[in-house]
This record gives C-alpha cells, sequence and structure tokens, in this order.
C-alpha cells in the first residue's frame, strides 16, 4: 500500500469531520432526530405528516451550504469520476441499498456508531468493505 | 423551532462536507483505493465526527424531549438481517462506483454540479423503488 501523502488533508478532514458530528448533535438534541440523510431524502417520499417540515429545512440548508460557502471561500475541488451510465447505476444502487440497509454514511457510520449501535456497525462495515472492493475492481482488475 | 434547528443542523452539516473532501468524488475514489495510491483523508472524518456526536448520542439516550420541546426519537431496530447487509452491500457498490453517498451528492447538487444530478435523479429512483416495492408491508 502507498499512502497518497500530497493528497493527505488531516486538519480539513477532521475539522469537517467535526462539524458533521456537531450538526448531528444539534439535530438528535435540538430537533430530536437522527441525522441521517437516506432517511431524511427517502421519507420525503412518504405522504405528509408531522415529519416533513424538519426534513425540508434540513436539506434547505444542506443544498444550501455550498451558497453559503461561497460567500466566504473559493468553491472546494470537485472532480467527478463517473460517466453518465455508471452515474445512473450508481444512483440506483445507492438509493435501493440505503432503504433497504436503512442508512447510509451518515445515519449508520456517523449517528448509529456514536450510539454504539451493533446494527450499524454491520452496515457500517459492509457499506465500506463493498466500497473498497467497488473501487479495487473497478481501477484494477477493469482500470487495469 | 425544530426546523430551524434543522435548518440550521443541515447547513452545518453541508459546510462540513465540503471541508471535510466527502463532496470530491476523486478524493472519495482515493480514499477507496486500498490497492492504489492511498488517501486515508476520510477515515479522519468519520473519527472527527464521532468525537463530537458520541457525547450527545450517550445524553440523548438520556433524555425524551428535544430542545424544540418536540419528543427525541432514536432508532429502535436492532435486528441484524438480510436487508441490513444486502442494502448496505449495493450501497457500498454505488458509493465505489460514483464516488458520492447521499450526503455530499446533495450538496454537490447546490454547487451546481451536473453528474450529481445525474446520480441524485437515480437515487431518488432507487427510493421510490424501494418504497414501492414495500407498499403492502408498511
Amino acid at each position: 500500500m502507498n499512502i497518497a501523502w500530497d493528497a493527505f488533508t488531516p486538519w480539513a478532514s477532521l475539522a469537517g469531520g467535526a462539524l458533521i458530528g456537531l450538526s448531528a448533535a444539534l439535530l438528535i438534541l435540538g430537533s430530536g432526530r437522527v441525522a441521517g440523510i437516506s432517511g431524511i431524502v427517502g421519507g420525503l417520499l412518504k405522504p405528509g405528516g408531522p415529519e416533513l417540515p424538519w426534513r425540508l429545512a434540513f436539506l434547505v440548508g444542506l443544498i444550501g451550504a455550498p451558497l453559503v460557502w461561497g460567500l466566504f471561500a473559493a468553491p472546494p475541488e470537485a472532480q467527478p469520476v463517473a460517466g453518465t451510465g455508471t452515474l445512473v447505476l450508481a444512483g440506483l444502487l445507492v438509493g435501493v441499498g440505503t432503504r433497504y440497509g436503512a442508512g447510509c454514511t451518515s445515519g449508520h457510520g456517523v449517528c448509529g456508531l456514536s450510539r454504539l449501535s451493533p446494527r450499524s456497525l454491520v452496515a457500517t462495515l459492509s457499506f465500506m468493505a463493498a466500497g473498497f472492493v467497488t473501487v479495487y475492481v473497478v481501477r484494477h482488475l477493469i482500470g487495469g | 423551532m425544530q426546523a430551524l434547528i434543522a435548518l440550521v443542523a443541515g447547513l452545518v452539516f453541508g459546510v462540513g462536507l465540503l471541508l471535510s473532501g466527502m463532496a470530491n468524488p476523486a478524493k472519495v475514489a482515493g480514499f477507496l483505493d486500498l490497492a492504489g495510491s492511498w488517501d486515508p483523508s476520510l477515515a479522519l472524518v468519520m473519527g472527527g465526527a464521532i468525537a463530537v456526536a458520541l457525547p450527545a448520542f450517550t445524553l440523548a439516550k438520556k433524555r425524551s424531549r428535544a430542545w424544540a420541546g418536540c419528543a427525541l426519537t432514536l432508532p429502535t431496530a436492532n435486528r441484524i438481517d438480510a436487508p441490513l447487509v444486502l442494502g448496505s452491500l449495493a450501497f457500498g457498490a454505488g458509493w465505489g462506483l460514483a464516488g458520492y453517498c447521499p450526503g455530499p451528492a446533495l450538496v454537490s447538487l447546490g454547487m451546481g454540479s451536473a453528474p450529481a444530478g445525474v446520480f441524485v435523479l437515480a437515487m431518488l429512483a432507487g427510493m421510490g423503488a424501494h418504497a414501492w416495492l414495500t407498499r403492502s408491508r408498511a
């Protein structure tokens, strides 16, 4: 294994992670809800109900974050790695998978592990393993 | 009040994703590429997030009301079953293929990224398919 030291951003990633943790803390203690993005989005596909306003508000904040960021700093680097066909396949897998698996990187990986939930640990190990294997196959077996 | 706090939380979450590098698919791919030139940065995102969120959730387990006055609800499911594992495996495969998980995809959509737009539409279709397939049991 080679470490890509030139790409390594420990402080930005640690600070960004701390902000994500702060958001999850604020949402559970302040609004009484778990910051699981796939659950919040998926919940919007069900009709109405009392959960709608906070879910919408959270997503407005999330999608609006780049606007607020843009007031203070240049946009961060963002380099896509997939073409349209792959994006469609990947989006479908993520959509179906996070709903059957009842969570994603935020709901299981951050909030679930912070609750010390064995179920979320299994989910996190599963999606991490699948991510590692998929990138290995795409980059080293197919991509060569 | 619950929605107002959620708005702030969403904003902080999005800024955290932007700062961390999670919203850059090339960086995500660099993290998931153990056999190539490995960028370990994103392990620190999860570490930093849990370091802050763990005390909050420890406190939350002892409370039944949130600051907004509404009920504080934590997940109750604890079954480790096939949908959990298979769903998470499918999610991880999609994450590896595109370098997007749900949060960063939505933030990238907010940056005006066309690839993120394609991904989010497909993700919504996938979530809709799940809702449809499980409608009679819901």
